[in-house]
């Protein structure tokens, strides 16, 4: 439903975003990903045309938003970065206004309101000024604002950010309910977050695609990843290190202090090898006092740390 | 159409919802009526028709109606809700006009509100209400080209007050080059079509010449193409912003 071919924007000298090319389809829901800068938020000001491509073309419900604006902007319900909106007005006056401009009238937009404000729960303040509304409701008005025309593409840049734990929820939950019949993309810096809502994620960074899969594939990408942590007691020392380094498909054993004073040991595998069925042999055999055995399906903050340049070592390359 | 209606409705509203439109109104209303008596001397000059009242209305203009218009688009690249108004399936000349149409609306009850000084020099006196006719229409007209060319230059900045001040001093220029001042300036050395040229830019020239009672088709074209010419260049702004 959205169709991303050799997409292209510079602003000066500056590649903002670098010959990205990818789609989505009903029923996905794609996590953006990548450090501040990567041009996540730009891409998704192309899809919805409030920036024009250098080059390359965007087509939604196989409208070009170049070619075709309108119609393209008809199928897209979009939430734009930091979820603007009129501070003067009401959610209530807010909401008829989109209503009327997305061409909805009587009865018609007064369920689509109405239906637009139940899911993001806003029937308590409809009629409180904008300007007057915490963080969160300021985020609530914006999405209902996205969704009240029931658009078949959903575009959110930072849906969940300044909600509470408790809110953070609801919203994944209401996109989760929207997933099957929309084609959503969302941007996002919490990690937990695409593991939670998202059936595909992409990581960017300096303006390209550096990763992109469903988020169990980009955890398998973790060192972490099939890693089986062994917890043993101090006196043992980190004499097992050895044992452990000898067994088929390991290639390192790390060892660490924990809490209680037990020595952890993490055994990364090679290739992804599975581990803990030998790693659990291997402590009956030696007769090990084991506290605590687990293995990891993978840290999605590693890969994510691994693929992208951080702010950081940008500006230090840059002096 | 139901686009720039929505816009339109929204935007006026707008007006309303903050104090700005009252404190507008009641500063326009009582500048006039003290510009017209004690300036104008409307009593003094013992003659029923209203130009001590209409003869401010370009020097009033100047600071009030940027006034209105400095917030059309600065404020909302302020707030950033002009990324949400441009990614509504909206045409681009229908946001332009909806918020244009909307600020001279406003502009236009504002001087409507006028009317009981109509009603007095109607009590008083006979005079033509044709000519007032004509000069309330003058007025409403000039009012729309000084609000065109302040939407285009509150779509450059995101700043109010630089909206503000920018617009009174091109609004400055298309007032004062019909006076005799200015013009005597350009008389020694530049040739006689300049001059007329010049003169024929003026809100001033062309709001006397309306003043006095005729509404000549040149001057409707003149207002008109005035603020066509600077809404298309608050549309071209807004949309060059894209591809910045």
């Amino acid at each position: 439903m959205i169709s991303i071919k050799n997409l292209v924007k510079r602003f000066g000298p500056f590649t903002a975003v670098d010959d990205i090319s990818f789609d989505v389809e009903k029923g996905e829901v794609l996590g953006f990903l990548g450090p501040n800068g990567a041009g996540k938020s730009t891409t998704m000001k192309m899809v919805t045309g409030y920036l024009s491509a250098t080059s390359g073309t965007i087509s939604v419900c196989g409208f070009d938003v170049e070619e075709a604006p309108l119609e393209a902007r008809r199928a897209i319900g979009y939430l734009p970065e930091g979820a603007p909106a009129y501070p003067d007005m009401t959610p209530m006056e807010f909401l008829s206004f989109i209503a009327s401009v997305r061409g909805l009238s009587g009865d018609e937009a007064m369920k689509a309101i109405d239906k637009a404000a139940d899911r993001t729960d806003l029937r308590n303040v409809m009629h409180q000024p904008i300007e007057t509304l915490s963080k969160g409701f300021k985020r609530r008005v914006g999405l209902s604002q996205a969704i009240l025309h029931d658009p078949p593409v959903l575009i959110m840049d930072e849906p969940t950010d300044g909600l509470d734990p408790n809110q953070k929820h609801a919203v994944r939950g209401l996109i989760a309910d929207m997933a099957k019949e929309k084609a959503i993309v969302i941007s996002t810096h919490i990690l937990e977050e695409v593991e939670a809502v998202c059936t595909r994620a992409m990581i960017i960074d300096q303006g390209k695609i550096v990763a992109d899969g469903t988020p169990a594939e980009l955890t398998a990408k973790s060192k972490h990843h099939n890693a089986v942590t062994i917890a043993l007691p101090e006196s043992l020392g980190e004499a097992p290190t050895d044992t452990l380094k000898k067994i088929d498909g390991v290639s390192e054993v790390r060892v660490d202090k924990g809490a209680n004073g037990e020595n952890r040991f993490t055994i990364f595998p090679k290739d992804g090898a599975v581990l803990i069925e030998k790693v659990s042999g291997q402590a009956t055999a030696a007769g090990w006092d084991v506290k605590a055995l687990y293995a990891e399906e993978g840290r999605l903050d590693e890969v994510f740390r691994t693929l992208t340049t951080s702010d950081a070592e940008i500006a230090g390359r840059a002096s | 159409m139901s686009e720039l209606l929505a816009i339109f409705r929204r935007e006026l509203t707008g007006y309303f919802a903050t104090p700005l439109a009252y404190v507008f109104i009641v500063i326009f209303l009582f500048a006039t009526m003290s510009f017209t008596f004690y300036l104008g001397g409307f009593y003094e000059a013992r003659s029923a028709n209203l130009s001590a009242f209409f003869n401010f209305h370009p020097w009033l203009y100047l600071f009030l109606i940027p006034a209105i218009a400095m917030r059309l688009w600065a404020e909302e690249r302020k707030s950033g809700t002009i990324e949400l108004l441009l990614t509504l399936p909206v045409p681009l000349w229908a946001a332009v006009l909806g918020k244009f149409f909307a600020a001279w609306i406003f502009a236009g009850i504002a001087l409507a509100l006028t009317f009981p000084i109509w009603l007095t020099v109607n009590y008083l006196g006979d005079p033509d209400n044709g000519v007032i006719l004509a000069s309330y229409v003058g007025s409403f007209l000039m009012a729309g080209g000084f609000l065109a060319i302040g939407s285009c230059v509150s779509a450059m900045t995101q700043n109010q007050v630089i909206a503000f001040v920018v617009t009174v001093v091109i609004c400055f220029l298309f007032t004062v080059s019909g006076l005799p001042q200015v013009l005597d300036f350009f008389k020694g050395w530049a040739p006689q079509a300049l001059v007329s040229t010049i003169a024929s830019f003026s809100f001033l020239t062309r709001f006397e010449a309306i003043k006095s009672g005729v509404i000549d088709f040149r001057d409707l074209v003149y207002f008109g193409s005035l603020i066509w010419v600077w809404l298309t260049a608050n549309a071209v702004l807004i949309d060059m912003r894209k591809a910045a």
